[in-house]
């Protein structure tokens, strides 16, 4: 068996992965990165619509141009990587850590590291996570699979679609089906009001002239061998309104209903999850439970945009490097989920550095107040124009914000959105 | 192998589960023997979708054919498992009582146990049943534990027999959906829908939900199977929920319940609910008989949960009568009749097997044993079941053992090219073969790589591709 030693090994080798290994070697340390499929670039590779970027590089780009920029970040550098290779078991109880990867160009590859950087993303939930009932037949495709399929593979999956839950890989879908052919009838959202992001609402649905039915569940699928419609059911005031359900006939279901951190690695690592984002539960540095292991991206929390996974994965980069130099936070508070916030990442700031915070909110609102607490005294206040559970908020604390919480034995801040 | 004249010495009617088991019985002696199937894969009907039970045999009485056939089959998988490839193990059954009515129940059941001649089946106290199995409710009274009871993966049960069939030179033919039957002299002509026939001196009926179908082609007894439908969950393998035993309720007289199944494979299978049918293709599952199978599922196990689902499907049990019908035919000459065989029938199957083998022996059927018989099929390696050592080295020799294509089940490229090249070449074909698609992403990651590799090893065309045979085909269209 193939044995080789890093400071740090990042497992996966998308947005986050590239930008965490990159701050690695920046600060001189040895760095492998373990990607499962044959390229780096994660899902962006399948992602050949444009809106990447903005904020990384300061321009519009597509998936695959993004990933291309952070692949050019990586060249030069010392970083091994090693794709079409999967990490199948993961020791981290000891200082040094051991990994076993699975890759056909060695067998079995075992990696020693000081730290680990969680990176994997997240996986599409299914038809059967979200319990929809009915026949089994061919053509139900989750919208991410469809989506390679299409652009990566060159295969159109259907004629008729209809896309259940309106998240963004749905919307996207919904052009990029319409695009080669195939008429989308209708868009599905259980929720009152729709689950990605406004733009995509607006270019992917609008342009293309496609119903988007709110307040609207998928009752059952139809069909013996491939698909043949939808029954879909309204809800009013809560309750399902099932006289008034109705069949949308169609061959393909494409599934946009959510995204869920891909942890059961790190799981049976020990790592604790918070059920809230199903990501491991980070300090101010990112750092897991398990000393030593740290998570950035979609496996720590469903982003919206790839911009913020690559701005999160270069700070939990610097702090890897931090820690592996025996830089440790001497002062840290609690972070908590106050009224209307589902949940925020990371679940502990530093009181000595700058902090960025991610979170989610529960309503949609137009003029919020975001507000900090800082052991019940506010500390500090944002206006927000509009607010929805779709889209991202952050927000940065500085030592200075935080002052008042030097002193106390158990400080807490306290994030919370009227 | 047929012989010169182009007859099979027996065509058994359905590759499930009862047809694999009686072809595997042949196998063992100098005969040519064909099984056909209307579907494109073995197992496809009533045997893959149930609960995967190697029964107690304290649930029927002895003066049923089906009780003694399960308590004869039950001791049978042992040496099946030595013999062949599938995973089974014997976790054990628990029976839980939740209600006094209930534990009265159990002691009837305990006593027909013991009459049925169960090894080590015991009544038990609260503090034995939570011993047994502590994730139970703790509110139940107590109970029964039947430590022999077990439980198998029951599509891979039926590929192996099959596969040891082959392998003993049983003829497989798939698609061939029977739609007339000839008798002239001593010998059956077999047409399928697409125009291929078979000639066979005997015929075996053992077309599950198609029985009566079947039997009506034949021109021989006239009977009525019912599709009885049962709903199920299956949860994640990472569940909090998952028992070591197979925890039954206290069986009502339509049907055992609905259990809880830690499966073979590491997943938890919760179900069935028992719904009488009229339609035979109606595999639909419905919003409240699932809401009834977490319900019950929890009164006996409470920390289930929803958040596991990781898919739901249905499955039908032919019903026909309280007894299996098995037996030759009355009416059509050398027919045997296999009919009706609902629970426990995956447990009986290697004694049908055995009881089909005699019938024919006794309609005149010439048995003599192969001398180059060989009841073993070679162990293919599953990664997931094995160490990185172990799959280092299997990668020194094929390196496809480490390139994994589904990531929930660790199934490898070497695992899916192996089920594909022993003729499984639809998506669920492979599935059921190698657990890729299976796990919590359902295929979310892997399907396209499952479909690339089939195509490069069959050469099929997108077009061809399918979930499981006919029009269920997955794409449209290519750019």
């Amino acid at each position: 068996m193939k044995e080789l030693n890093f400071d740090a090994v990042v497992i996966g080798g998308g947005a986050a992965g590239m930008a965490a290994a990159i701050e690695l070697d920046t600060a001189g340390f040895s760095c492998a990165i373990v990607e499962r499929e044959e390229g780096l670039g994660g899902i962006l590779g399948q992602c050949i619509h444009n809106g990447f970027g903005l904020i990384e590089f300061n321009e519009e780009l597509t998936g695959p141009e993004f990933a291309e920029r952070m692949e050019e970040r990586l060249t030069g550098s010392k970083i091994a990587s090693f794709t079409g290779t999967t990490v199948m078991e993961m020791d981290a109880r000891a200082e040094i850590k051991t990994l076993y990867c699975y890759t056909a160009k060695y067998g079995v590859l075992r990696l020693n590291a000081r730290a680990i950087v969680l990176a994997m993303g997240c996986r599409e939930r299914n038809r059967g996570n979200i319990r929809i009932p009915g026949d089994r037949p061919a053509g139900v495709y989750t919208a991410g699979l469809a989506q390679r399929l299409v652009n990566i593979e060159g295969l159109v999956p259907g004629k008729n679609a209809v896309i259940i839950g309106s998240g963004d890989i749905g919307l996207i879908m919904a052009r990029r089906m319409s695009w080669v052919g195939c008429k989308v009838h209708a868009v599905v959202e259980i929720l009152p009001y729709p689950s990605g992001l406004t733009r995509n609402i607006v270019q992917c649905l609008h342009d293309f002239g496609i119903p988007l039915y709110l307040s609207h569940l998928t009752t059952r699928i139809i069909g013996k061998d491939r698909v043949e419609g939808v029954e879909v059911t309204p809800i009013e005031n809560g309750a399902m309104m099932h006289e008034k359900a109705f069949v949308i006939p169609c061959d393909t279901v494409l599934l946009s209903v959510g995204l869920v951190p891909e942890n059961e690695l790190s799981k049976t690592a020990g790592v604790e999850l918070n059920p809230m984002t199903n990501g491991p539960v980070v300090d101010s540095m990112l750092m897991t439970n398990v000393p030593g292991v740290f998570a950035c991206g979609n496996v720590l929390h469903v982003h919206d945009l790839v911009d913020y996974v690559a701005e999160e994965a270069r700070r939990a980069g610097q702090n890897v490097a931090r820690w592996l130099k025996g830089d440790k936070p001497s002062r840290e508070a609690r972070l908590k989920a106050g009224s209307n916030v589902r949940y925020l990442a990371p679940s502990r700031v530093d009181l000595d550095r700058d902090n960025k915070l991610y979170l989610r909110t529960l309503i949609v609102k137009n003029g919020a107040m975001l507000e900090v607490k800082v052991n019940n005294r506010v500390v500090k206040t944002q206006k927000k124009s509009h607010i929805q559970p779709s889209e991202m908020i952050t927000v940065e604390l500085g030592p200075k914000d935080l002052e008042s919480a030097a002193g106390s034995p158990d400080p807490v801040v306290e994030v919370s959105i009227n | 192998m047929k012989t010169g004249s182009g007859r099979y010495d027996v065509c058994i009617v359905g590759a499930g589960v009862c047809g694999a088991n009686i072809a595997r019985r042949l196998s063992a002696y100098d005969l040519d023997v064909v099984l056909v199937d209307k579907e494109s894969d073995v197992s496809f009907g009533v045997s893959k979708a149930n609960s995967g039970i190697v029964h107690g045999g304290f649930h029927h009485n002895k003066k049923h054919l089906k009780a003694r056939l399960e308590l004869q089959g039950a001791m049978m998988f042992d040496r099946l498992k030595q013999e062949l490839d599938f995973p089974f193990r014997r976790c054990g059954i628990v029976v839980a009582a939740m209600h006094e009515d209930e534990m009265r129940a159990i002691e009837q059941l305990y006593m027909q146990g013991v009459d049925n001649g169960v090894i080590g089946i015991e009544m038990c106290s609260r503090e034995r049943m939570l011993e047994l199995e502590p994730k139970i409710n703790p509110d139940t009274l107590g109970g029964l534990w039947v430590p022999g009871g077990g439980i198998v993966e029951p599509y891979r049960f039926v590929f192996s027999l099959v596969e040891s069939a082959k392998k003993n030179g049983v003829e497989i033919l798939t698609d061939f959906e029977l739609c007339a039957a000839l008798r002239a002299g001593d010998e059956w002509t077999l047409r399928a829908k697409d125009g291929r026939t078979v000639k066979a001196r005997y015929a075996v009926n053992a077309a599950g939900l198609f029985a009566d179908e079947v039997s009506a082609i034949f021109g021989a007894e006239e009977f009525t199977i019912k599709p009885r439908k049962g709903e199920y969950y299956l949860l994640d393998r990472m569940t909090k929920a998952r028992p070591d035993r197979v925890v039954f309720p206290v069986p009502t007289n339509i049907s055992k319940g609905m259990l809880v199944i830690p499966t073979v494979e590491g997943t938890v299978l919760i179900g069935p609910t028992a719904e009488a049918l009229d339609d035979k293709t109606d595999l639909a599952t419905t919003r409240e008989q699932l809401e009834k199978i977490l319900s019950s599922a929890r009164t006996m196990i409470p920390s289930i949960s929803e958040y596991d689902v990781i898919t739901s499907f249905a499955g039908l049990r032919p019903t026909l009568d309280e007894d299996f019908y098995i037996a030759m035919s009355q009416k059509a000459p050398d027919l045997v009749q296999v009919a009706g065989i609902q629970s426990p029938g995956l447990t009986a199957s290697p004694a049908i097997g055995e009881y089909v083998k005699d019938l024919l022996k006794k309609a005149g059927l010439r048995l003599r044993e192969k001398v180059d018989y060989d009841p073993f099929v070679g162990k293919r390696p599953h990664v997931k079941d094995l160490s990185p050592y172990e799959v280092d080295e299997l990668a020194a020799a094929d390196p496809a053992y480490a390139n994994m294509v589904c990531r929930c089940e660790k199934v490898s490229e070497a695992e899916i090219v192996a089920a594909v090249r022993a003729g499984h070449t639809t998506l669920d074909g492979v599935k059921y073969f190698t657990r890729a698609q299976m796990g919590r992403c359902q295929g979310g990651f892997c399907t396209y790589k499952i479909i690339k590799i089939i195509m490069r090893e069959t050469g099929l065309s997108w077009q061809d591709i399918s979930k499981n045979g006919g029009e269920s085909r997955m794409l449209k269209d290519a750019l």
